[in-house]
């Protein structure tokens, strides 16, 4: 066989490809001496339009042309550091918040930027359109806009200025009022042809082939942008990635494009770099939902028995090869505002597992098997896929023998959150800064069938919806972390869903990229800094 | 001349049925399928709750029933409009418009290379069946039918444009270059190489077989025992009369295989990450979009139609006999 593949490897060097066989490179310099970044983008939303659809596709590549009021940050007060607000505060009864906006920004058209476009894009984007700003700005009312450079939020009921805080650097993307004003803003151009105040504009999108930024000459901060053009190539094979930037055709590839599996080889090729870092705001959770209107998951000794039976260990090192983190509650370590370690601990234990089986009355029968599950794992990721292999089998070890069911991302969508025909999913939700973005709706009752990366699992707990409300309402920040913390401790105790693992993604770079990872978004963040070794 | 004009007419007419059904078959399929184009977009957003999905639903006019959607389908079809692509926000027919000449390019170089190669080596091997070059070529032929394309194409994508630097390693020209006319063209060449040569490679053993299986019937023909008879050389025999004669099935095979090409080449288009029509399918159905993805079964049964016409009349020219049937 290798004396085969030898034999065609010299064929087609003698013949068909002699004629072609130019050296071939491409470089971090274009021909034209311009310096641009080549990084793999593996999906092209329809509407990049970050104040409508406020995701981490979109956000990859619509992030460097539309920036939020505030970013996230390793070193700033709350985590925090200024975009177009330069400073924020919340009154003391929870119905204003006022932002003072930078001076002498332009819009990639040259229009001025002002509080208008701040209040537009609240009232009419954000609170109306927005995936996530609905729930966020649910109940602001009025922008004030008294000067050019200050915006009052005005909110109907006490809004915890914590929660605005922690969405700003997600939910805040300011469009600008004169192309949307009028329009119909779903539809408007401007989403695909996105207009700014970012350190890069868009220049071009051919679509299936690449997106391309050029630097915005006009941006507020005299020292950015260090790059001259951006270039988004889509790469749609997820095995491509990592040799693309070997062969040195793209620089970057962000969101762990290069599969875990890669990482120990491609790391030790000359010139490529491993980062781990830069995702700290952006965690994903290794989540198994739990279908509550199942007679047998209903008790909670079946659900401590599972989660007993849950190796996080073992999920960690071999699933994610050590790119993780084992999960104690609903909220993830690296949120440490919120984070306790005080919870419930399940720890591996088969024997207390299947003992707790025993107890709540489902023994093993006669073939050594208690009862028959449906294990749904979302297709989102390899690690989720593998999981609920890895699940399947753990399962089988306290004698629950799960039937894996494995569909594609709209499939799995409409059977586990519409339909609910499961009895075990597995999820992966991202913590987005506060338990009240998109946390608490994991495990709170009342959200109609539909609705994606919710509690459709028909639990329904009083107390634990009376505490996610009041956390909702609570104004002092103290408070409101302590209601955050009884919510960790009785999600689990009680056990609505489990959690196992938390992970953030993986960067893989040439040497000549810098400044990478220099934010906990990073890869979502404007890249203003971001330089190319020459 | 006269039997070619009623082969048309009868093909012509025999065309609309068949892409009726095509038509009726890919949307009921898409609708069988489990989640909406809903579903698809609400996942890829990361949420959303239920107000905005009721909405969405109205807007794509999911709403309504299958059979009125597939309906209106038809209707606006009647005057050729292919639809609103929901998953790209975009016409179908500029989708498409866009992504058919780099598949057909890409297919195109394909077919032909592995046609001509196929049938050169069928010919090479069929010359002295039996002999170590015959079953040398056919274990290597059947040896690279048997290996997964992607495999193949990523063990190429490795050597030649990882290891070696030779070529580039993806897209259909290079990124944001700008290059016009020959250079442009010359560009495109070399970004073809690979996934041509892999294509290629895969479907060079079909050829060669029914090549070589076509061939190994001629020779016993009494022709070719008159031909020996009157003492013409053995390469003549070979190339004017065993050759020539062989060639009929083989026609027949490529109007087949034109089919088979465009599918085969999704995932030759996403490992070289080629913006051609089987990407677009791919994300069709994951994204439960039915407008383009039966506007891309339309056209590729358009297409598949018409490519069997053109070998139908290719094969009226080579074989007298088969029009004249037709015709009566």
């Amino acid at each position: 066989m290798s004396h085969f593949a030898l034999s065609r490897r010299h064929l087609l060097k003698g013949t068909a490809l002699a004629a072609l066989s130019v050296p071939f490179s491409t470089f971090a310099m274009a021909e034209d001496g311009t310096r641009r970044l080549t990084v793999a983008a593996d999906s092209e939303p329809k509407n990049l339009n970050p104040a409508i659809v406020a995701s981490n596709g979109v956000f990859y590549i619509a992030s460097k042309v539309i920036e939020p009021l505030a970013e996230a940050s390793f070193t700033g007060a709350d985590g925090l550091e200024p975009r177009l607000a330069t400073a924020w505060e919340g009154s003391a009864d929870g119905l204003s918040v006022t932002f003072k906006l930078r001076d002498g920004v332009t819009w990639h058209d040259g229009k001025p930027f002002s509080s208008a476009d701040v209040a537009f894009s609240a009232l009419e984007i954000w609170k109306k359109l927005q995936n996530l700003g609905r729930s966020v700005f649910a109940n602001l009312e009025t922008v004030d806009t008294p000067d050019a450079l200050t915006a009052i939020f005005r909110f109907a009921k006490p809004t915890p200025f914590q929660l605005i805080r922690n969405a700003l650097p997600v939910v805040t993307s300011v469009v600008p009022k004169h192309l949307y004003e009028g329009t119909d803003i779903a539809t408007n151009p401007a989403n695909v042809k996105l207009v700014g105040t970012g350190p890069f504009r868009l220049a071009e999108y051919k679509p299936g082939e690449y997106y391309r930024l050029t630097r915005n000459d006009a941006y507020w901060d005299k020292t950015a942008p260090k790059l001259d053009e951006i270039i988004y190539r889509v790469l749609p094979d997820r095995a491509a990635a990592g040799a693309a930037l070997e062969a040195e055709e793209i620089q970057l590839a962000a969101f762990s494009a290069v599969p875990l599996s890669d990482l120990a080889r491609i790391s030790k090729v000359p010139g490529i770099k491993v980062i781990s870092k830069g995702y700290e705001a952006l965690t994903y959770q290794l989540v198994v939902e739990i279908n509550h209107l199942r007679k047998e998951l209903a008790d909670l000794k079946v659900r401590q028995a599972i989660a007993h039976a849950i190796d996080r260990k073992f999920v960690v090192d071999t699933i994610f090869l050590g790119y993780a983190t084992a999960s104690t509650g609903p909220v993830p370590k690296n949120a440490p505002q919120f984070y306790t370690a005080d919870v419930e601990a399940y720890d591996f234990d088969v024997a207390k597992a299947n003992a707790l089986l025993d107890e709540a009355g489902y023994p093993r029968g006669t073939d050594g098997k208690r009862f028959a599950l449906k294990l749904l794992p979302a297709p989102y990721f390899n690690e989720t896929r593998q999981f609920g292999a890895y699940l399947r089998q753990a399962l089988a070890a306290i004698g629950i023998e799960a039937e894996l069911v494995n569909n594609d991302s709209a499939a799995h969508q409409k059977a586990v959150y519409t339909e609910h025909a499961f009895d075990l999913a597995i999820a992966p939700p991202v913590f987005r800064g506060d338990p009240a973005i998109s946390t608490t709706i994991l495990v709170q009752s009342g959200t109609p069938a539909g609705v994606p990366f919710s509690n459709q699992g028909g639990y329904a707990n009083a107390a634990l919806d009376e505490i996610i409300k009041k956390a909702s309402e609570t104004v002092d920040e103290e408070a409101r972390t302590e209601l955050y913390k009884t919510f960790q401790q009785k999600v689990a105790e009680d056990l609505p869903l489990i959690n196992v693992a938390e992970w953030g993604f993986i960067t893989v770079a040439r040497d000549t990229v810098e400044n990478v990872a220099s934010n906990p978004r990073w890869a979502v963040s404007n890249w203003a800094d971001t330089a190319l070794k020459s | 001349m006269k039997r070619i004009a009623a082969l048309l007419r009868r093909r012509l007419a025999g065309a609309v049925p068949v892409l009726f059904i095509v038509i009726a078959f890919a949307f009921l399929l898409l609708e069988s399928a489990p989640g909406d184009a809903v579903d698809a977009y609400l996942v890829s957003v990361g949420g959303g709750d239920a107000t905005l999905a009721a909405s969405l639903r109205a807007q794509y006019g999911l709403d309504q029933s299958t059979l009125s959607r597939l309906w209106l389908y038809l209707a606006a079809l009647t005057h050729f409009d292919l639809g609103w692509s929901v998953a790209f926000d975009r016409p179908v027919l500029s989708l498409i418009g866009e992504r058919l000449p780099t598949t057909l390019v890409l297919m195109g170089s394909a077919t032909l290379l592995s046609f001509g190669l196929g049938s050169f080596l069928g010919i090479v091997a069929a010359s002295h069946p039996g002999s170590l070059r015959d079953r040398l070529l056919s274990m290597a032929s059947l040896t690279l039918y048997a290996i997964p394309g992607f495999w193949l194409a990523l063990l190429l994508l490795i050597v030649f444009a990882v290891d070696l630097r030779w070529l580039p390693f993806s897209g259909f020209e290079t990124v944001a270059s700008h290059k016009t006319g020959l250079a442009r063209l010359a560009d495109i060449a070399r970004h073809l190489v690979l996934p041509v040569v892999t294509l290629s490679l895969i479907y060079l053993a079909l050829y060669l077989r029914v090549m070589r299986a076509a061939m190994g019937e001629v020779w016993r023909q009494d022709f070719i025992l008159f031909a020996r008879a009157r003492g013409l050389s053995a390469r003549r025999i070979l190339w004017r009369h065993v050759a020539r004669n062989a060639l009929l099935p083989l026609v027949t095979v490529l109007g087949l295989q034109s089919a088979a090409m465009l599918g085969g080449s999704i995932i030759i288009e996403s490992v070289f990450a080629i913006p051609g029509f089987g990407r677009l399918a791919q994300e069709a159905v994951a994204g439960r979009d039915a407008p383009l993805l039966v506007g891309l079964i339309l056209v590729s049964a358009l297409f598949v139609l018409s490519i069997n016409l053109v070998v139908d009349l290719l094969y009226a020219w080579l074989d007298p006999r088969v029009g004249s049937v037709e015709a009566r």
